[in-house]
């Protein structure tokens, strides 16, 4: 490692992008992770796919990010050059793939939420932000899809898919609530009309998780406990080490290109 | 002035010209005039200003189309443009022009249905065969070769086909 952490003066709005740049590159990671590895061709094809518009929607970020800040930071330098305290992702995403039960349930409760997210977000009175909306919410439309299909594929599966699907709803479920909060500088943002209080949407990922858990014959957890953390940088262990693979090429080489 | 406006007219016709000739590295019988993809040539104190929109935020051909435009733009002896990205508004598979379509069909690939969009999306999707035109067709996956695309089959002829999905 040669290449040192650089440092981001993370005003409301640089903050704001880099938080869904950050979820959106680490989820995308996680999913490009499978490549070569999913239960068959198609789904090898599918989830790269999404780890690419997932990669697409953080490059967009991460460039609004640099640009607001005004300073000499890029999307590169924010992607392989700040340390994982810096990172400010769901822990959700950050979740380890597990078997393949686990990584649909970690993307369609991302996806759930990410779909009317974006779509909400076509209405910001920030334009750079509403034209990143507007195309992220017609590819989450077809994450959100796939996923719900996988949901109900393998909970209405056998019972051996079954038992997987809820034993990763089960593990997860605590990682959700932290799509729901809000801290004093977004809440700026929001009253600003440049952000949305994603608590009104609650309801609606409420209700796309109860069907598509009903239709699937899986069971919602009682336990309502939330984990968090993520937006402030206080991840699991998991992520320092997708990090470390993420970043090596950057770290290792300073200014590398191809 | 009256001369230096007819001339930026005239530059910016030739320049939308050249740039109209550039083809998707990825199906390369539509050119990125046919897809949509190509939205504003603008002249700016003599200089040239493409402007393209990527079909989906991960789209990796946009660098490639990045460069073959500097490249077509400097054969025709126009020197090298400025190619800008924009975001708004948003790609659609409705920009595709009828010639577009019909050049998708006759390569083997479905075009996408005018005015799709997200109603398509999850409502009943009816794709026509492109090699026998039965609408006996199902999806075999959602997500194909590229992000624009999802793999079908034809239950008639029993071929395999990629299906540009409505965006």
């Amino acid at each position: 490692m040669t290449a040192a952490s650089i440092q981001v003066s993370e005003t409301p709005l640089v903050l704001y992008a880099l938080r869904r740049a950050d979820d959106a590159l680490v989820l995308g990671h996680r999913l490009s992770e499978w490549c070569g590895h999913a239960p068959m061709l198609e789904e090898d094809m599918a989830l790269a796919n999404i780890a690419l518009d997932l990669l697409g929607q953080a490059r967009e970020l991460y460039s609004y990010a640099a640009k607001v800040e005004g300073r000499d930071n890029d999307e590169d330098k924010l992607a392989y050059l700040r340390d994982v305290r810096q990172y400010r992702n769901l822990l959700l995403v950050e979740q380890q793939n597990g078997d393949f039960a686990r990584t649909m349930t970690r993307q369609f409760f991302y996806s759930a939420f990410a779909d009317p997210y974006w779509r909400t977000m076509t209405a910001s009175r920030d334009a750079t932000l509403a034209a990143i909306a507007a195309k992220s919410e017609k590819e989450s439309a077809y994450h959100l899809r796939h996923a719900s299909e996988w949901m109900v594929r393998l909970g209405d599966g056998t019972e051996e898919s079954h038992a997987r699907a809820q034993t990763a709803i089960e593990d997860l479920w605590s990682f959700t609530g932290e799509m729901f909060t809000v801290d004093d500088s977004e809440r700026a943002l929001i009253d600003a009309g440049v952000a949305i209080d994603p608590e009104t949407l609650r309801g609606q990922w409420l209700k796309t998780v109860a069907g598509v858990l009903g239709e699937a014959t899986l069971a919602r957890p009682a336990n309502d406990w939330m984990q968090k953390g993520g937006r402030i940088g206080h991840h699991s262990e998991h992520l320092g080490h997708l990090l470390s693979e993420l970043q090596s090429m950057q770290r290792s080489f300073p200014g590398a290109s191809w | 002035m009256v001369n230096g406006a007819a001339s930026d007219t005239e530059l910016r016709r030739r320049a939308w010209d050249a740039a109209a000739q550039v083809v998707d590295p990825e199906i390369p019988v539509l050119t990125i005039a046919d897809l949509g993809v190509l939205r504003d040539v603008s002249i700016r104190d003599g200089e040239i200003e493409v402007a393209i929109t990527p079909t989906y935020s991960g789209c990796p051909a946009m660098n490639m189309i990045a460069v073959e435009i500097e490249l077509a733009l400097e054969r025709a002896g126009l020197g090298r443009p400025v190619v800008r990205t924009v975001l708004s508004p948003a790609w659609t598979t409705d920009w595709m022009s009828d010639d577009g379509r019909r050049k998708l069909r006759d390569y083997g690939i479905a075009p996408p249905r005018p005015g799709g969009g997200r109603r398509a999306l999850f409502g009943v999707e009816e794709v026509a065969c492109p090699q026998c035109g039965s609408t006996d067709t199902a999806t075999l996956s959602e997500f194909g070769s590229t992000s624009c695309k999802a793999l079908w089959r034809c239950n008639s002829c029993r071929e395999p086909f990629d299906y540009f999905k409505c965006h």
